[in-house]
């Protein structure tokens, strides 16, 4: 049972809220990310209209779609960067509407993300990069601990030569590969991939599907993957969510999505 | 597991204050410019509160903060006391002509160093940081903004707030006084040689003749009052940065606007400052 708590002044906001996996989420019989009857529009545009989706731990979902039909700002309402117009979204069982940012920044540290171009810090190299989630939430590590740390993550990624480096130097694959470092920097739950693989070559587009797959393997994190690329969804996840219009027009496994009589399902496939 | 449920909250998580009209809208706005000033005004104080909520509560970001001191403070002091030091030749030189026009040249000593330490040197002051520094955060946190930077500090489980925008705003509230102080004894400096090259007087005799008569009264508040100058250009520099839409144009257009409105801000602040410092230390 998950106790509530009635807040009814700021003064009454905890700053520290527990997040923690139930039994049930780590046996996979519940869902980590549980998103229901989501909206949100941009002044007269409606992007989203009433996406549900459930991500259990363990399992990857791809969200597909046409340009401009929501798949990023998806992931922004799943990690809170924006606010929905209406609907929820339960992370570990909390709903993360109305939350104060330090409440949410608690389950953030759940959460890692990689942003389409990375979006590493420009002044920072490499290393300060994935070092920046641990400096601020793993102050008990020493710098040696921390160094180590650092290098692991980068090895994990095939980055471990470049901790000198500053992203500007490094191609746009290598700071896809540093982005997803720092995203594990924190041991996360829950994965967040916005277009890993756009503008990359078919060959880094590969090796980017691969480490997803070796992580995913590794850690068994809930993942959400947006994408433009049908091939890798297929690679890498064990589900998949069509969009368009703002709604979920099929949601289900590959053959599924191949099975659909559904037009736009049959057009998306075409041209993929 | 604790799911708290939230009636009130000021404070919610999500998005920095940004600009009515997002990309993509294809609403035309039919605001007029009060309404605008009005809204700008509004995000501007809730900017404020969150910044404000976020420097008072832990963990606070000293690493971040010595920087900025640095930045703002060690890096802006080259320009600061050469813009002092321009102001006290050109006060030396002006009220060097206008006094002797009057037959008033015996109070040039104290002419220069009252002009100096009650507006010149805090005013250029304000308005010389409020172009390197608002410029420059303005730019920095835009560029930051539109490159996602800011949207990863957050999804890191950073305070944006707490990190950008507080650590900046402190660091200029705390750095120009002592800019001030470097400004003035610039000016002050230079109001000597200059008048010196004309006229011998030693350095003693012309801060002794000068300072006759002054007393903290007349130093300290209008030293003090460009804390509220860093207030002003931290508050709206950091604001306008973390607000940035629009890629490089959105850039240009928030570095400007920082300095712009900083500097206009600090001029309307000063005259109130004036009037308050004239009432409460008389």
């Amino acid at each position: 049972m998950t106790p509530e708590i009635e807040i009814n002044s700021i003064d009454q906001i905890p700053t520290q809220i527990a997040i923690e996996q139930t039994e049930a989420e780590q046996d996979g019989s519940a869902a980590v990310i549980a998103v229901e009857g989501l909206h949100k529009s941009f002044g007269s545009q409606k992007v989203l209209n009433g996406i549900s989706l459930k991500v259990k731990r363990g399992e990857t979902l791809a969200v597909l779609g046409r340009s401009g039909t929501g798949k990023s700002v998806l992931l922004r309402l799943i990690i809170g960067l924006t606010k929905p117009d209406s609907g929820s979204v339960c992370i570990h069982g909390v709903d993360i509407a109305g939350l104060a940012l330090d409440q949410m920044g608690e389950i953030r540290k759940k959460m890692g993300f990689l942003f389409q171009h990375a979006a590493l810090y420009d002044s920072l190299t490499v290393e300060q990069n994935v070092a920046f989630p641990l400096q601020h939430h793993q102050k008990k590590m020493s710098k040696s601990e921390r160094a180590d740390r650092v290098r692991g993550l980068l090895a994990e990624v095939g980055m471990e030569d470049a901790l000198a480096k500053m992203p500007s130097d490094i191609s746009g694959g290598m700071q896809k590969r540093v982005g997803l470092a720092r995203a594990l920097a924190l041991e996360p739950d829950i994965l967040l991939l916005d277009e890993p693989t756009a503008g990359l070559d078919p060959i880094s587009s590969g090796e980017i599907d691969d480490l997803v797959l070796k992580l995913q393997e590794e850690h068994h994190m809930a993942s959400i993957v947006v994408t433009h690329d049908l091939h890798s969804a297929k690679t890498i996840a064990d589900h998949l969510a069509l969009l368009n219009e703002g709604e979920v027009v099929v949601q289900g496994d590959f053959e599924e999505l191949q099975n659909s009589d559904i037009e736009f399902v049959r057009e998306f496939l075409k041209h993929s | 597991m604790i799911a708290p449920r939230l009636s009130a909250a000021a404070d919610r998580a999500t998005a920095l204050p940004a600009p009515s009209t997002l990309p993509g809208s294809s609403t035309v706005s039919t605001k007029g410019p009060i309404h605008h000033f009005l809204e700008w005004f509004g995000d501007l104080g809730i900017f404020f509160w969150r910044v404000a909520r976020a420097a008072a509560t832990p963990p606070f970001e000293f690493r971040e903060l010595f920087r900025q001191l640095d930045e703002i403070g060690s890096k802006s002091l080259p320009l600061v006391a050469l813009a002092g030091a321009a102001t006290g030749v050109v006060l030396s030189l002006e009220a060097r002509y206008s006094l002797t026009r009057f037959g008033a040249k015996s109070l040039l000593p104290a002419a220069i160093v009252f002009s100096v330490i009650h507006e010149t040197g805090p005013i250029i002051t304000g308005l010389v940081v409020s172009g390197r520094v608002g410029a420059g955060i303005g730019a920095e946190l835009a560029s930051m903004k539109v490159t996602e930077q800011i949207d990863a500090i957050e999804a890191s489980a950073v305070n944006p707030y707490r990190l950008l925008a507080a650590t900046r705003i402190l660091a200029c509230i705390l750095m120009m006084p002592l800019l001030t102080l470097a400004s003035d004894a610039c000016g002050l400096l230079m109001g000597w040689v200059t008048q010196a090259l004309v006229e011998p007087v030693s350095l003693h005799q012309f801060i002794n003749s000068g300072f006759n008569g002054a007393d903290f009264n007349d130093f300290l508040p209008p030293t003090f009052k460009t804390a509220v100058f860093g207030l002003i250009i931290g508050l709206i520099a950091c604001f306008q940065g973390m607000r940035t839409q629009g890629g490089a144009a959105g850039v240009g257009r928030a570095a400007t606007s920082s300095v712009v409105l900083s500097s206009l801000f600090v001029i309307l602040a000063d005259v109130v400052l004036v009037k308050l410092i004239i009432i409460f230390f008389p």
